[in-house]
């Protein structure tokens, strides 16, 4: 049995709207295995973003505690939060959120920039992900000469190229067609498969989720059902 | 300089506006480098140490003469050697819009106190032994197709002849000189001016003293203000470039004119800079909250904005700079208002405006960096979802 990668426990999470606070997850604990590709699921407002967020690391949880690969991230500074997102997580959007001024290869650079390599080790880089992806031929375009389904493989890449253990992924595939949905779940199926990456994927969509390896509902900030570890 | 390919190509993402902003910074900061050097030029303090040549003008306003019989008394001071004299003429060559300085002067003294003047021979010859003689600069000469024996016919505005008519020189001479700016100028013979004018007889303008001790100028600048002072036509006498100097500053006070000119354009500078950077970054939350997603971190995202910023100013300021350092000099300026032909591009300047320039990129791109600071992922990705 493959150990845990991510560990949650007690999870709540409250925003304040005004003079209101407005609770969004409660008491919520789960576990997910390293190599596990999870897929979040519930109706609007239920809280997988949210959920999604915390365990990214791009939030922080109102209580409770959230620890990846053994290093607990509730207790990071803003600072350390992000070394450790540059690290440990790569990013996968709905509407791909790349930069439009930068080619595909530029793009998928990015989070390279944050490390020591050198110019052209970058490079290198970049364009293996993007060969990972099947893009390395439009490594030189931009954004706005790629197709939806093109410009979510780029940002793949650029959630793979620093080699994370845990890639998430924010409905990847709420704005493609059926058949470039399909392409990019089974990129993400490949990743998971080939490449040992553990996904935690939040969608609306039950194909999409079909091609998880688990599946959780929530509703209301709570985990109603599912098939997780 | 890990970030650099990624400032730079944010700031071509909208060339037409990206090319406005830096239109709009370029002129300011031609402006500034143009008005800069010419407020140092007109402002910093006369330096009289190791001059050779002093201006004895009249102390209280330029329109003001100074008697011709100051003359001998000046020269009787230990190290002045030559002393020249000329009068502002005025009048009108043709048409009011052909103005060049028209001088009378005594020819021979003139000529040996700016030898710099170069001309043949015989032409200072003529210049010095006719009653009617003028001489003009090599530009004017050409600009007017001036000859040598042309009769030049000037209509008085203030020195009416004692026929109340025209007043007519014969052109004995044309010079040169390595200074452009002074080749833009008429000289005639003070003698027949003298004798002609209907008023004002026995009154100069200016006095030029060639020192014979250059070491000594400051005394001999001294003594000659003592010597006049309590006077009816006291004098101030200093270098040619105060003497510039205070021509220009009739105008008013030329460092108050220049700094509120400058202050009124970068303010409105700072206020369209800051609005369009504003506006930039408004557009590019979505990419910010990306970057810091990524892992960059909020000062990392701070210094990116903040960088671009001054990027922008200093793109724009250092070719305009450079350029307001090639205007001031231009010949055409010296020409034109031979009070500036002092002006440069100093370093001080060149600091200042690369300083300013900075300054306008922090105070511009600081509002907006601090909001890329503050950023909240979440918020900033859900609201643009």
């Amino acid at each position: 049995m493959a150990e845990n990668l991510i560990e949650i426990d007690r999870v709540s999470k409250t925003y304040t709207r005004g003079n209101n606070d407005v609770p969004v997850l409660s008491d919520l604990s789960l576990s997910i295995e390293q190599g596990d590709f999870l897929a979040l699921m519930g109706p609007s407002g239920s809280g997988k973003t949210t959920l999604l967020n915390l365990i990214g690391g791009l939030d922080k949880p109102s209580g409770g505690s959230i620890a990846i690969g053994g290093q607990r991230i509730e207790a990071l500074s803003q600072s350390a939060l992000a070394k450790w997102r540059s690290r440990n997580v790569g990013f996968v959007f709905q509407f791909y959120n790349l930069l439009p001024v930068l080619t595909a290869q530029k793009n998928v650079e990015l989070p390279l920039l944050l490390t020591s390599l050198s110019g052209s080790d970058r490079k290198k880089r970049a364009l293996a992900a993007l060969k990972i992806v099947g893009l390395e031929e439009r490594s030189g375009h931009r954004p706005n000469e790629l197709s939806g389904g093109q410009e979510q493989r780029v940002a793949i890449a650029r959630a793979i190229v620093s080699d994370p253990e845990l890639l998430v992924c924010d409905e990847p595939t709420g704005d493609l067609d059926r058949a470039t949905a399909d392409e990019i779940l089974d990129l993400l199926q490949l990743l998971n498969e080939e490449h040992g990456k553990t996904i935690v994927m939040v969608t609306h969509d039950p194909k999409a989720a079909d091609h998880a390896k688990h599946c959780l509902h929530l509703d209301k900030g709570q985990l109603v059902t599912g098939d997780a570890a | 300089m890990r970030y650099f390919g990624l400032i730079w190509t944010s700031l071509f993402r909208k060339p037409v506006r990206s090319a406005l902003t830096f239109g709009s910074i370029f002129i300011a900061f031609l402006l500034f480098g143009v008005l800069q050097s010419v407020s140092v030029a007109l402002t910093e303090g006369p330096d009289l140490a190791g001059v050779d040549r002093l201006v004895v003008a009249p102390k209280y306003s330029i329109i003001d003469d100074i008697p011709l019989a100051y003359q001998e008394r000046i020269r009787a001071i230990q190290g002045v050697g030559t002393i020249a004299h000329q009068s502002w003429f005025g009048g009108t060559y043709k048409d009011s819009t052909n103005f060049f300085p028209r001088w009378p002067v005594p020819p021979r003294e003139f000529m040996q106190v700016y030898s710099e003047y170069a001309m043949p021979e015989e032409q200072k010859r003529a210049f010095a032994n006719t009653r009617t003689g003028a001489i003009v600069g090599k530009t004017i000469a050409e600009k007017y197709d001036m000859n040598l024996g042309d009769k030049i016919v000037l209509i008085p505005d203030i020195w009416q002849n004692k026929d109340n008519g025209p007043w007519e020189f014969d052109l004995v001479g044309i010079y040169d000189s390595e200074d452009e700016a002074f080749q833009n100028q008429m000289f005639m013979n003070y003698e027949y001016f003298d004798e002609y004018r209907s008023f004002g007889s026995g009154g100069v303008g200016t006095f030029v003293l060639k020192l014979t001790e250059p070491a000594r100028s400051a005394e001999i600048a001294a003594e000659i203000d003592a010597m006049f002072a309590n006077s009816n036509d006291e004098t101030k006498t200093s270098t040619e470039k105060a003497y510039n100097q205070m021509f220009a500053k009739q105008m008013g006070d030329i460092g108050f004119i220049m700094t509120s000119i400058l202050s009124a354009v970068f303010f409105t500078i700072l206020l369209l800079t800051g609005n369009t950077m504003s506006q930039a970054i408004r557009e590019r939350i979505p990419e910010l909250a990306i970057l810091k997603t990524l892992g960059f971190t909020n000062v990392g995202v701070l210094i990116i904005v903040l960088t671009e910023a001054i990027f922008i100013a200093l793109i724009a300021a250092i070719p305009a700079i450079a350029l307001a350092g090639i205007v001031v000099q231009a010949p055409a300026i010296g020409s034109a208002m031979p009070f500036l032909a002092d002006s440069e591009l100093t370093n001080a300047v060149i600091i200042q405006g690369i300083g300013l320039a900075v300054l306008l990129g922090l105070v511009a791109g600081g509002p907006p960096a601090i909001r890329a600071m503050r950023l909240s992922i979440t918020d900033a990705l859900g609201e643009h979802a």
